[in-house]
C-alpha cells in the first residue's frame, strides 16, 4: 500500500471527475478517470473526505462524510486508488477520533469547533516511540509474528507485528532505539520482492482482519456488574444488545463496561449521540484507575465520537473504524472490548443516505440491507487464534435505541438475531430509579452454560445453581406479583408472601447497584458470590423460621436484614470477611427468631 | 440588512410548495443562500437543496406565493443563511432573521454569522457541572438543572409550561454568584399572546435589557419556522463563547417546529419515517440541541430550556421521544396533577437529569442530596404502584405500611412537588422538605439513605 494516508496532511492528486449533482451527503459525479466501488474519494476545493458507494461507467455515487454546503457542479473529484482505510499504530491509544479517523484532540488546538475540511494525520508523524526488536535479521516471519515491541502506554505494549498479507525473510530489522511510524524499522523479502515494515499500517475498515481460528467463547467477560456477571453473564468475544429507550441507562452501562471490565483494551465509539458524554468520558477516564493494573484507564481506551450533530455520513464510518481498531488490537494478543453508542444511530445514518439515494426502503424507512449490515457488524466480534498463534478476543457490546421504547421495531429485531446477550432496559425501572434498570425476565444470555466450567472451576463450583435458585425466586415473585396487584399483598399465604420478601430482598441487596456509589460501582466476582449467597442464606433461614408461625413483618423487620442490604455499598471488594460475619448475624437473629416461636407452639 | 451583489438568474423552470427550480449552473452551490424576488418585487430569501447542472431545487423561507415562472429572479449570495451577533441584541425582539420587531433600529452588527453554527469539538467541551438553582423542589431536588445542560420540558397542550420556563428564567442562579444569565426566547409557531406573556414575565422582573426575544408567528410560513432557533442559538454562542456570558435559551414550542419540518420535507416529496416525520429529525433537532453546553477554557455557557407540547400527552411520539435521545433528560409535566391543582404538574418519576449526578453532593449542593433525592424516588415509585392497588381493592382493604405510602404520596404532591409561581426555595429548604416527607414511612425502608443521614436529617 503507498503512504497516503487517511485524512492526512498528503491529499490525493489523481483527478478522476467532476462533480454533478449535489444533495447533503450524496454527490454525484461524472467520471473521467476509472474508480471502484469502496474507493475512498476527495470532492471539492475543501477536498472533503468521501468513498465511492455506487459506479457506472461514466458516473459514480459518492458518500461525503463532511457538510458538503459550498460544492457545486463541476468540482474536482480525486480518486486515492485506496478503498476507505484506517491508519493502526502506536498512540492509537489515548486518542480520541471522529467517525473518519481525523484526530480530535489535534483538531482542537485550531478552535472549538471542526472545520469542514479539517485535516490533520490520525498519528503523530513525529512522536519518537521507543522500539525494541523481538526478532532477528535472517530469520523467517510469518503474517502476524511480533517483530519487536513498543511501550505504548505504561500497560500497554504494542507489538508490531508482520502485516496480515506478509511473509518471508527478515533481511533487516531496526535496532532498539527511537523511531516514528514512518521509519522503516524491518524489511521482509518474499518472492525476490522486499517490503518495507514501518510502524503505522493500513487496512480497509470494511474488511475483518485474518485470524488463524474462532474458539469457543468459554471465558467470561467479567464487568464487575453483578446483575450481568452472575445472571447474564458476557463470554469474551461475545455480543451483547442493550435496548432501552432514553434514559434508561445504556450509556451508563456502557461506561460502566468500560471503565470495570477485564478487558485489555476499550474501544468506545460514541455513534451520534451526546458531545458531552465524550467530555465525560475524557473527564473521568484519565482520573479512574483500572482495579486489575491500578494505573488511568484512559491508558488502554480508544474513543471515537461522531456525536449527533456532527456529520452523518461519518457517523455509519465511526463503527467500521472503532472495530478495524479493535481488530487490531486483538491481532497483538489482547482482550479487546468494543462499545458502541448507539448502533440504532448508526442504522439511522444508513436509512438518511439511503433516502438521499432514493432507494426503496423496506422497514420503517429502513434499506433492505440492513440486517446485513448488522450481522457483518457483530460477526467481527469473536475470541479467537490470532495468526501468531495466542488466544485473544473482540467482545461488542451495542446499544440499540428503539423508537419509542418499542422492542418491535427493525433495529432491536434485527440485532437480537445476531447478538446472543440481551440485557433489556426497562423504563419503569428506570423511572422508580431502580438501577441498573434490566428487566430479569426479559433478558437474557446465551453464554451460561459456556462460561459455567469457568466460573465453577475459578470461583465457586455451585455458581450455575446458585444462579438458578435466585432466578427461580425472581420468576415466581413476579407471577406472584400480578395477584398482588389484584388483591395486594397482605391477601397472600405467609410462605408466598416470603417469596416475594425473598425477592425483594435479592433485589435490593443484589440485583441493584448504583454506578455512583465508590464502594459498589464495582464488585469483584468473589464479593458477587458473597452477597448472593448471604440473601439466598437469609430466604432459607426464614423459610424455616415463618414455617414455625413468625409473621412476615418480623423477617422484613430483622436488623441484619437491613445490613444485608446496605452491605454492597459497605463492604469493600478487600473486606469480604465482614460478609461472614453477616452470615453469622443472620444466623443469630434467626436462631432468636425461631426459638420465640418454637416457644410460642 | 446588508446589500449583495451576485449573479442573477431570470426565469424559474417550475414552482411546487415551498420550492423553486431553477435551470441547472455550475454557479450555484449546495447550500447556498439566494435571493427569491417576484413580479411582485418582494424579495424572500432561499436556499439551495439541490445543486445540479440540470435543475437547480431551492426552498423558498418566506414561501412561494405571487411567484411565477416567467417573472422570478433569483440571486445568489454566496454564502449560507447568516444573521448579525452583537450584545446589543439583547433587550430587543426580532423575527426569525433577526430582523428587528420592536421598532427599533436594526442592530448595528460588527459581525455575521452562518445560522447553522458547526459541531463542537467533542474533545474540547467541558463537562457541565455547576449546579443552577431554580428555586423549584421538584426540579432542583429530583431533577437537578446544571448550567451548560439542555433540559426540556415535555408538557401537553393547556399545561403551564410556559408559566413553568417563565420561572425558571427569573429564578435561575448559581448560588452565591452575583453574575445573572443573558436569555434568549426562540418562540415558534407562537401566537401573540405567548410572546408577549414572556416578555411581561421577564418586564416585571426587571430583566429585559438581558432578554433577547425570537418571535416567529403561528401566520408565518412553516419553512421559516425552521430558522428561528438557529437564529437565537447563533446569538446564544456569541454571547456565550466570544462574549464569556451565562446564556439561558428557551426555544418553544418545538413540537410546532417539528410539524413545520415535517410539512417541509412532505412538500419536497421525501420518503417519510414514524408518524410522517422525516428520517433526518433526529439529526435535525440534534443539530439545535447540541448547541448547547460548555467549552473549556472559556467562561460562557449554554444552558438550554426547550418546551414541547407531547400530542395527545403521548411521551413516545417522535418528537418527545428524539427530544428524550439528545436533551440530558427532560422535566415531565403531568395531567392527572395538573387537575388536583398542583403547580408546577411535574411527575418526577419519567422527569430525569442526567447530569444531576455530576452537580449535586457536597460542596455543590449537600451531601446528602443524592440518597435523599433516591430514597424520595423509590418511596414515591412504589406509592403510585400502591395507588393502582386502592383503586381496585379500596384504600380501606391496604395493609397498614400501604396506607402510610399513601399519604406520603398526597404530601409529597401537595407540599413538595407543589409551590406557587413565585416561591423561590433555596437547595437547603428543598432538601429539608424532602426529609420532612420521609417521615412519613416507616424507618426500616429507608434504604437508600445512610444511617449516618438519617441520624442527622430524620429528626
Ligand atoms: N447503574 C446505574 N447507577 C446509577 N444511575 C444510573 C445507572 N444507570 C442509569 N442511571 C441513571 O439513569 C440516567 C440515564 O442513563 P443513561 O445511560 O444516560 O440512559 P440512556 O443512555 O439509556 O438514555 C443516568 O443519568 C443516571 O442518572
Ligand atoms: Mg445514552
Amino acid at each position: 500500500m503507498n503512504d497516503s494516508t487517511r485524512a492526512g496532511a498528503q491529499t490525493a492528486s489523481n483527478l478522476v471527475g467532476r462533480t454533478a449533482w449535489i444533495s447533503g451527503p450524496v454527490v454525484r459525479a461524472n467520471l473521467s478517470n476509472q474508480v471502484f466501488m469502496g474507493e475512498q474519494v476527495e470532492v471539492g476545493a475543501e477536498r472533503l473526505i468521501g468513498e465511492v458507494i455506487g459506479v457506472s461507467d461514466q458516473q459514480a455515487l459518492l458518500q461525503v462524510y463532511e457538510e458538503t454546503d459550498g460544492v457545486r457542479p463541476d468540482d474536482p473529484v480525486y480518486g486515492t486508488g485506496l478503498p476507505m482505510f484506517v491508519t493502526l499504530g502506536p498512540g492509537l491509544i489515548g486518542s480520541v477520533f471522529d467517525g473518519i479517523q481525523r484526530p480530535l484532540n489535534v483538531l482542537q488546538q485550531r478552535g472549538a469547533y471542526v472545520e469542514k475540511g479539517a485535516k490533520a494525520p490520525p498519528l503523530n508523524p513525529s512522536q519518537r516511540w521507543g522500539f525494541t526488536p523481538r526478532k532477528a535479521a535472517g530469520t523467517t516471519v510469518q503474517a502476524g509474528d511480533v517483530l519487536g515491541v513498543i511501550q505504548e502506554t505504561p500497560v500497554m505494549e504494542h507489538r508490531v507485528l508482520v502485516p496480515p498479507d506478509r511473509q518471508g525473510k527478515l533481511v533487516t530489522v531496526a535496532p532498539e532505539g527511537e523511531y516514528t511510524i514512518s521509519d522503516v524499522i524491518a524489511v521482509i523479502r518474499h518472492d525476490n520482492a522486499e517490503t518495507p515494515i514501518t510502524m503505522a499500517q493500513h487496512w480497509p475498515v470494511k474488511r475483518q482482519r485474518p485470524y488463524l481460528e474462532h474458539l469457543p467463547p468459554v471465558v467470561p467477560l467479567i464487568t464487575g456488574q453483578r446483575i450481568l456477571d452472575l445472571f447474564f453473564p458476557l463470554a469474551k468475544g461475545g455480543t451483547a444488545a442493550i435496548p432501552g429507550g432514553f434514559g434508561t441507562g445504556k450509556t451508563v452501562t456502557q461506561h460502566q463496561l468500560s471503565k470495570w471490565a477485564d478487558a485489555d483494551v476499550i474501544v468506545y465509539v460514541g455513534c451520534g449521540e451526546r458531545g458531552n458524554e465524550m467530555a465525560e468520558v475524557l473527564m473521568d477516564f484519565p482520573r479512574l484507575t483500572d482495579p486489575r493494573t491500578g494505573r488511568p484507564l484512559m491508558e488502554k481506551t480508544v474513543l471515537i465520537g461522531n456525536t449527533s450533530n456532527m456529520p452523518v455520513a461519518a457517523r455509519e464510518a465511526s463503527i467500521y473504524t472503532g472495530i478495524t481498531i479493535a481488530e487490531y488490537y486483538r491481532d497483538m494478543g489482547y482482550h479487546v472490548a468494543l462499545m458502541a453508542d448507539s448502533t440504532s444511530r448508526w442504522a439511522e445514518a444508513l436509512r438518511e443516505v439511503s433516502g438521499r439515494l432514493e432507494e426503496m426502503p423496506v422497514e420503517e424507512g429502513f434499506p433492505a440491507y440492513l440486517a446485513a449490515r448488522l450481522a457483518q457488524f457483530y460477526e467481527r466480534a469473536g475470541r479467537v487464534k490470532t495468526l501468531a498463534g495466542p488466544e485473544a478476543s473482540v467482545t461488542i457490546i451495542g446499544a440499540v435505541s428503539p423508537a419509542g421504547g418499542d422492542f418491535s421495531e427493525p433495529v432491536t429485531q434485527h440485532t437480537k438475531r445476531f447478538t446472543r446477550c440481551f440485557w433489556a432496559l426497562d423504563k419503569e425501572l428506570a423511572a422508580a430509579r431502580y438501577f441498573p434498570a434490566i428487566n430479569y425476565l426479559e433478558s437474557y444470555s446465551g453464554y451460561l452454560d459456556d462460561v459455567a466450567e469457568w466460573w465453577h472451576s475459578h470461583h465457586d463450583p455451585h455458581w450455575k445453581d446458585l444462579r438458578e435458585k435466585a432466578m427461580q425466586l425472581l420468576q415466581e415473585d413476579s407471577r406472584l406479583q400480578r395477584i398482588v396487584r389484584l388483591i395486594g399483598e397482605d391477601a397472600l399465604p405467609d410462605d408466598q408472601r416470603l417469596v416475594i420478601e425473598g425477592s425483594r430482598l435479592l433485589q435490593e441487596a443484589c440485583l441493584q447497584q448504583n454506578a455512583n456509589d465508590t464502594t459498589d460501582t464495582f464488585c469483584s466476582p468473589e464479593k458477587q458470590l458473597g452477597l448472593l449467597k448471604a440473601v439466598l442464606h437469609f430466604v432459607d433461614r426464614a423459610k424455616e423460621v415463618v414455617k414455625k408461625g413468625a409473621p412476615i413483618h418480623r423477617i422484613r423487620e430483622t436488623a441484619v436484614r437491613e445490613e444485608l442490604v446496605r452491605a454492597k455499598e459497605k463492604i469493600p471488594n478487600d473486606k469480604l470477611e465482614l460478609l461472614g460475619e453477616l452470615n453469622a448475624k443472620i444466623d443469630r437473629e434467626m436462631d432468636a427468631l425461631f426459638g420465640e416461636y418454637q416457644k410460642l407452639k | 440588512m446588508r446589500t449583495e451583489s451576485g449573479k442573477v438568474f431570470c426565469g424559474l423552470k417550475g414552482i411546487s410548495g415551498a420550492l423553486v427550480f431553477l435551470q441547472g449552473s455550475t454557479r450555484i452551490s449546495y447550500g447556498e443562500m439566494v435571493e427569491v424576488v417576484g413580479d411582485d418585487h418582494r424579495s424572500r430569501t432561499g436556499r439551495v437543496l439541490i445543486a445540479s447542472a440540470e435543475t437547480v431545487a431551492i426552498e423558498v423561507y418566506e414561501g412561494t406565493e405571487g411567484l411565477s415562472p416567467t417573472g422570478t429572479r433569483v440571486r445568489c449570495l454566496n454564502r449560507g443563511l447568516e444573521v448579525p451577533v452583537a450584545a446589543e441584541m439583547l433587550g430587543r425582539t426580532f423575527d426569525s432573521f433577526a430582523r428587528p420587531l420592536d421598532r427599533g433600529p436594526a442592530p448595528l452588527a460588527r459581525e455575521w454569522r452562518d445560522v447553522n453554527g458547526a459541531a463542537i469539538n467533542p474533545a474540547v467541551r467541558a463537562y457541565p457541572q455547576d449546579f443552577l438553582q431554580t428555586g423549584i423542589s421538584a426540579i432542583d431536588g429530583m431533577n437537578t438543572l446544571v448550567r451548560g445542560q439542555k433540559l426540556p420540558i415535555f408538557s401537553g397542550s393547556g399545561l403551564p409550561h410556559n408559566q413553568l420556563a417563565a420561572q425558571i428564567v427569573q429564578q435561575a442562579e448559581v448560588p452565591g454568584e452575583r453574575e445573572g444569565f443573558a436569555v434568549i426566547f426562540a418562540i415558534m409557531g407562537a401566537n401573540r399572546d405567548v410572546a408577549e406573556m414572556f416578555r411581561r414575565s421577564v418586564e416585571e422582573s426587571g430583566a429585559l435589557p438581558r432578554v433577547a426575544m425570537f418571535v416567529n408567528f403561528a401566520d408565518d410560513p412553516a419553512v421559516e419556522r425552521l430558522v428561528t432557533p438557529r437564529t437565537a442559538l447563533t446569538l446564544a454562542e456569541y454571547l456565550a463563547f466570544d462574549r464569556g456570558m451565562h446564556v439561558l435559551v428557551v426555544m418553544t414550542d418545538m413540537t410546532q417546529y417539528c410539524e413545520a419540518l415535517r410539512e417541509v420535507a412532505s412538500a419536497k416529496g421525501e420518503v417519510p419515517s414514524r408518524k410522517g416525520y422525516p428520517g433526518y429529525l433526529y439529526s435535525d433537532l440534534a443539530s439545535l440541541y447540541e448547541r448547547a453546553g460548555r467549552i473549556e477554557d472559556k467562561p460562557g455557557s449554554i444552558t438550554q430550556v426547550p418546551i414541547l407540547t407531547m400530542p395527545n400527552d403521548d411521551i413516545t411520539h417522535p418528537i418527545p421521544d428524539l427530544t428524550g435521545y439528545i436533551t440530558e433528560g427532560q422535566i415531565v409535566l403531568e395531567r392527572d396533577l395538573d387537575r388536583a391543582g398542583i403547580y408546577p404538574p411535574i411527575n418526577v418519576l419519567p422527569s430525569l437529569s442526567r447530569l444531576m449526578s455530576d452537580g449535586i453532593g457536597e460542596g455543590r449542593t449537600r451531601s446528602d442530596h443524592a440518597h435523599l433525592s433516591n430514597q424520595l424516588y423509590s418511596a414515591y415509585a412504589y406509592t403510585r404502584r400502591i395507588r393502582m392497588l386502592a383503586s381496585i381493592i379500596g384504600e380501606e382493604e391496604l395493609a397498614g405500611r400501604d396506607r402510610m405510602y399513601l399519604d406520603f404520596g398526597r404530601n409529597f404532591e401537595k407540599e413538595f412537588i407543589g409551590q406557587s409561581f413565585t416561591t423561590n426555595r433555596s437547595i437547603e429548604h428543598t432538601l429539608d422538605l424532602g426529609w420532612t416527607m420521609l417521615r412519613q414511612i416507616p424507618v426500616a425502608d429507608l434504604t437508600r439513605v445512610s444511617e449516618a443521614e438519617i441520624a442527622e436529617h430524620l429528626k
